[in-house]
């Protein structure tokens, strides 16, 4: 009755790593739910993918064979399917591109409250849920309790350990009947090709935002070739046409991990973090102390890019 | 055909920002379009254009203070507004079914072939409301779309979906549909004057939840928002004190001990 269905995902044959944290999530809720773990794995290479996510602590796991990649009606109609079967308490998915695709759809299926991008959470027979997330672009966090003894969780990627090790569930494969789709993928295209890749930059100059006008990414750019650096950014320099995708960090951009990060006029939103927080040192420049990216930085000036960039460069002129 | 866009008026909050009960101070916080609906406006408005839409309706669910807002998105070129608003909302922390609620009553009433709604928005993050409206109303669906085109004699809308790494897949997503919108779409567009001048007179229906058949009941929220804090810093950065030119001499020092420049 209060068992958790945690939903697993992957992408060109390749089990997502989000998939193995959710085991750890699954596990930690169902614990405090006092049920059974289950999870569902869904198209693709499903006997291989279950191989892969069965790590201790998972009690059964349900494979619906059904087409190659994502299809979100197929994923929403397995989940029904296998919410049907189950009850659970908590239905779990990453809240990712994908997971954002069919989750909220499925939670108003089921008519059961959603709570996306969940950071953590606490259950108890008495209180119920109470989910902690964030909110303001990180400046805030949050708790949010929720009402009802069922629900749909969007979990945040790179908040729960992978869940390691060999482990006994039972594998067993479901058939479903899905509705033809509406929503017919045709292919993926890579993009951000081209002639740098900032992937393999020792050190990065990172410039956000905060540089205000593309005339300005001047400044940025004499930083970077004073320091012998490479020019990447965040999205909205990219999004403004500033400079090529190709620069881009971040969940949808390049992930990088190089020697040196230095972040101009960046906030650290998490999906721009996703993409850099592997670099051994993260220098932060930013006017607002209160800037999620010092979270993760290990150097930081809180002060006017305006004034520091160029005493910088004449530093090493 | 009619599209509807979703729009939302969103606080970011100032550097200096306190927090009153479970929000940040109305004072500490500039309020604006959110980002990704700027992209979604933006989107109708050239499909308007290019004369595929031939109206572009912009619903909000929002307070008075919201109506300059959603004036910004008919200055650039809405044709007009619904501003839903209900003494049931305030200070509650809506759910998405209940948003959804209102959303279904105004699709019902407003008939629109393509909904745009915003991937995110900025305040509270939750990504969910256009896929679930999708699911409400019947209509097929399409989350994160940084590309966009819409073929109408089809029936279709051939989009890109920025998936992570880089990775974009490439749906065709049958009429009527909801779309959430990623910024870097399109080239939002700056209201010009005479855009904010026939924004003036521009319609804003201002609906309560009885307009469209609602009450209070059915917009009960299931999620309380029962703290708000700063988080805890986990950050042990050497933060660098001292004017622009002491700061970056320090930092220079680090960056050359890490062999940077050398
Ligand atoms: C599905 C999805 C995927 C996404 N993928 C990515 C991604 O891959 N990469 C990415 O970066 N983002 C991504 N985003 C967007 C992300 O949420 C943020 O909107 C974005 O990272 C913000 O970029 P920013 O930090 O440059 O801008 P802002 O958040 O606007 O921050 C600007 C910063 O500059 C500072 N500043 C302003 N003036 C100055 C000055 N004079 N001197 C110093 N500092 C100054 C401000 O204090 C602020 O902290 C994604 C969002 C979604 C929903």
């Amino acid at each position: 009755m209060s068992d958790v269905l945690v939903v697993s995902e992957h992408r060109r044959g390749e089990l997502r790593d989000v998939s193995l944290e959710l085991l750890t999530a699954g596990r930690e809720l169902a614990d405090a739910l006092d049920g059974d773990l289950h999870v569902a794995v869904v198209a693709g290479d499903v006997e291989r993918f279950a191989d892969e996510l069965n790590r201790p602590g998972v009690d059964r796991i349900h494979a619906v064979e059904n087409g190659e990649e994502f299809d979100h009606t197929v994923y929403a109609a397995a989940v029904e399917a296998l919410a049907e079967r189950i009850d659970p308490a908590a239905i779990v998915t990453p809240n990712s591109v994908n997971g954002l695709d069919y989750a909220p759809a499925v939670a108003e299926r089921l008519d059961v409250p959603l709570v996306a991008d969940v950071l953590g959470f606490e259950y108890d027979a008495d209180g119920g849920l109470t989910v902690t997330r964030e909110m303001y672009g990180s400046k805030v966090e949050t708790t949010v309790a929720v009402e009802g003894d069922r629900f749909c969780l969007t979990v945040r990627g790179g908040e729960f350990v992978p869940a390691e090790g060999v482990g006994d569930a039972e594998v067993g494969s479901v058939d479903i009947e899905a509705p033809e789709s509406g929503a017919r993928v045709k292919g993926f295209e890579e993009v951000g090709g081209g002639d740098v890749d900032i992937a393999d930059a020792d050190v990065l100059v990172s410039v956000g935002r905060g540089i205000g006008e593309e005339e300005n990414l001047d400044l940025v750019e004499e930083l970077a070739d004073a320091l012998g650096a490479t020019l990447s950014s965040s999205r909205p320099i990219v999004d403004n046409g500033w400079l090529p995708k190709n620069r881009q960090v971040g969940q949808s951009g390049k992930v990088v991990t190089p020697d040196v990060y230095i972040a101009v006029g960046i906030s650290g939103a998490v999906q721009h973090v996703a993409g850099m927080k592997g670099s051994d040192t993260i220098v932060a420049i930013n006017t607002d102390p209160n800037a999620p990216i010092f979270d993760i930085a290990d150097y930081g000036i809180v002060g006017d890019l305006f004034d520091v960039v160029p005493e910088l460069v004449a530093e090493f002129e | 055909m009619k599209v509807l866009v979703t729009v939302k008026e969103v606080g970011e909050p100032d550097d200096d920002f306190e927090i009153e009960g479970t929000d940040i101070a109305a004072s500490d916080l500039e309020y604006d379009l959110n980002e990704w609906d700027d992209y979604a406006v933006e989107a109708a408005v050239q499909l308007a254009e290019a004369g595929i839409a031939d109206e572009v309706v912009a619903v909000t669910i929002g307070p008075e203070r919201a109506e300059e807002t959603i004036r910004m998105a008919l200055a650039k070129g809405a044709d007009r507004a619904v501003r839903v608003w209900d003494d049931a909302f305030e200070g509650t922390f809506a759910d998405v079914s209940s948003k959804v609620d209102v959303l279904e009553a105004v699709v019902d009433d407003e008939e629109p072939e393509l909904v745009l709604s915003g991937v995110q928005a900025a305040d509270t993050a939750f990504g969910a409301t256009g896929v679930a409206l999708a699911e409400r109303i019947g209509f097929e669906h399409a989350a994160v779309v940084n590309d966009l085109e819409l073929d109408a004699d089809a029936g279709v809308a051939n989009v890109h979906r920025e998936l992570e790494g880089g990775i974009e897949e490439l749906t065709e997503v049958d009429l009527p549909a909801v779309l959430t919108v990623q910024t870097g779409l399109n080239e939002p567009r700056y209201a010009s004057l005479r855009g904010i001048r026939q924004a003036q007179r521009k319609e804003i229906a201002v609906t309560e939840l009885e307009d469209l058949g609602l009450s209070a009941a059915d917009v009960e929220s299931t999620l309380t928002l029962t703290e708000m804090y700063e988080p805890e810093s986990e950050s042990d950065a050497e933060i660098i004190e001292g004017d622009a030119g002491e700061a970056a001499g320090r930092l220079a020092e680090v960056l050359r001990d890490k062999g940077v420049g050398a």
